[in-house]
């Protein structure tokens, strides 16, 4: 299979993510979407490494990983006082700064 | 056989010294006893910016600058940004240790017995003080990186703490909370455009270098569709970390909802570390480049300054005003990315260290103007401020004039200097936009000085608390900085020209 189908497939995750949090009201989807956004970065990533020759964009990907894990401690963390506080996660209802 | 990379600790040093406070903040938080915490972490952050501060003094004398072979390269703007940080988080960490700004427990539901209890047994964490030193560490590394991972590392590590920072309002928490959402979502989707722009720049050149990628634009032309998508991503990802328009709807709710002393420090130190990492990519790495990327944010820059200067005319709330004051300030310093010379870089230097000043400044007297439930931050009810404290109205209408840029004011030098920077490039457009923009910022910085002084006051319900001595301290030493850079500007202008260069 030719290699440039990944880079394709990592450009169609990435739109889907990008439309995802604008679509989806639910914070916890956003920020699914987010997560999927950044795993198409690490699929580009891998795939031009491969493609390239050399590790780096694989050394990259680890990297991302680790900071998406710091992500997803930091999001949910909000996410959960918000949702205490509301009993929603809805990203409509948090609206008490637009005027 | 893989061998080590070469690190020089030495030059590393002052970034160490952030980073292992903030950890040693955080056994702090764990182990020592709540009546002694408060002041402990105060002595501990503060100390660890003196001596921070100190060794990147001696980092300075020291001429070689590669770090950590291609990743970090401490030169003259990334030094001269990261000393710039450190006097911000000075200034800032003085005002945040008012302690009376912030949440006592961040996990009880707002309006619960928990809180209750906790308000009522005088808990107070001081967890915000680690939080600041990790953003901190995290803005020092932003402008010095020279690869992807580093940058990408740095922004995330000076990100994560402001999210959490955002939401720890003693007051209306609701609105903190929901700040903090807000950016968060925000930030980490803007991230996530940078590290795709990253990943297709990789793409193009094979390296995550930014020497790499000006290796690979001169050889291959620059013109490929990898190329273009990448700046376009990546640009979009920076843009929205410096607030400029179109990306800029998370400014004015961040800064209206998050804690005020925050807002001042964030607003101030975010800003020099995103643009010294703008500045770096677009000067380094991308100036082979420049014929595509420079017509999008010239565009970029125009709406910007004019977006950000009208948006604030119809502001009523005070914070949500100066975040649209800090937008369109990143209109005006975006022009020093399009002039792309030397003393356009000299002139942002300037400009972000006198602006930062002012901002925190700014957003500290913010703090002290309350009535019996807290914060005033309506515009309308800081009538007549003028006449029952002038001192604070004439230091708060300094910090606006300097933000207007009126001669005698360090913003007027800033604004000068990058302007006639942009002239000398031949970017005449972006200097009449630049000007026009700011005669209308003028406007509403004037309105709110007549408010203060020349209106009557329609009620007594506010007053203006007496600061504890470290926030007079804080705001003491802004207005020195921007009455000082002001009259003699030449005292930080010449280091500023000193330390205008990127090294490959």
């Amino acid at each position: 299979m030719d290699i440039s189908n990944y880079i394709y497939l990592s450009a169609i995750l990435f739109t889907i993510g990008a439309i995802g949090v604008v679509v989806r009201r639910n914070a916890i989807v956003v920020f699914m979407c987010i997560e999927l956004m950044l795993n198409a970065a690490n699929l580009a990533f891998v795939t031009f490494s491969r493609i390239h020759g050399n590790l780096t964009g694989q050394v990259m990907s680890f990297f991302t990983m680790v900071v998406a894990a710091c992500e997803v401690v930091v999001g949910l963390a909000i996410i959960v006082t918000i949702y205490r506080s509301r009993r929603s996660a809805s990203v409509d209802d948090a609206s008490l700064l637009k005027r | 056989m893989l061998t080590a990379p070469k690190l020089d600790y030495a030059l590393l040093a002052p970034i160490l010294v952030i980073l292992g406070a903030a950890l040693i903040g955080v056994l702090v938080e764990a182990f020592i006893k709540q009546a002694w915490r408060a002041r402990m972490q105060l002595v501990i952050a503060l100390g660890a910016i003196v001596v921070s501060f100190n060794l990147l003094v001696r980092v300075r004398n020291q001429g070689s600058s590669i770090a950590a072979v291609t990743s970090v390269s401490i030169d003259g703007a990334g030094m001269f940004l990261q000393g710039a940080v450190l006097i911000f988080a000075f200034l800032g960490i003085l005002v945040i240790a008012d302690q009376d700004n912030f949440v006592p427990q961040a996990s009880a539901l707002p309006g619960s017995a928990e809180e209750a209890a906790a308000i009522q047994a005088g808990k107070q964490q001081t967890e915000v003080f680690p939080l600041t030193l990790f953003a901190v560490a995290g803005m020092m590394l932003f402008p010095v990186a020279t690869d992807f991972i580093t940058l990408f590392v740095a922004l995330e590590v000076l990100s994560l703490p402001l999210y959490l920072m955002a939401g720890l309002s003693r007051r209306r928490r609701l609105l903190s909370q929901e700040a903090a959402l807000k950016y968060f979502l925000l930030g980490a989707y803007s991230s996530a455009f940078f590290l795709f722009g990253a990943a297709l720049l990789y793409g193009y050149s094979g390296t995550i270098s930014l020497n790499g990628l000006t290796d690979a634009i001169r050889g291959s032309g620059g013109n490929d569709v990898f190329l273009l998508l990448g700046i376009t991503f990546l640009s979009v990802g920076l843009l929205f970390k410096v607030g400029a328009v179109p990306f800029h709807s998370w400014t004015p709710d961040v800064y209206q909802g998050a804690p005020t002393p925050i807002t001042g420090f964030m607003a101030a130190a975010t800003k020099a570390a995103a643009f010294g990492a703008t500045l770096r990519i677009f000067y380094l790495g991308l100036d082979a480049a420049q014929t595509s990327w420079k017509p999008f944010i010239a565009v970029i820059s125009v709406i910007t300054m004019i977006v950000g200067s009208i948006a604030a005319i119809s502001q009523r709330d005070m914070k949500r005003m100066l975040a649209y004051s800090s937008i369109a300030h990143a209109g005006f310093i975006l022009t020093a990315i399009v002039s792309l010379n030397e003393n356009a870089l000299s002139a942002a230097l300037f400009y972000l260290f006198a602006y930062g000043v002012a901002t925190i400044g700014a957003f500290a007297i913010v703090t002290m103007v309350r009535d019996s439930a807290g914060e005033v931050s309506d515009v309308n009810r800081w009538v007549g401020l003028g006449k029952k404290s002038p001192l604070v109205a004439s230091v708060f209408s300094l910090f606006l004039l300097s933000f207007a840029g009126i001669p005698l004011t360090s913003g007027f030098v800033g604004k000068f200097s990058i302007f006639s920077a942009a002239y000398e490039s031949g970017n005449i457009t972006l200097v009449v936009v630049g000007v026009l923009s700011s005669a209308i910022a003028v406007f509403f910085y004037l309105r709110v000085i007549l408010m203060l002084f020349f209106a009557d006051a329609t009620n007594d319900s506010i007053s203006v608390v007496i600061p504890s001595v470290l926030t007079r301290i804080s705001i003491s030493i802004c207005a020195i900085f921007t009455i000082l850079l002001g009259i003699a500007p030449s005292l930080l202008f010449d280091i500023a020209q000193d330390f205008a260069y990127f090294l490959r």
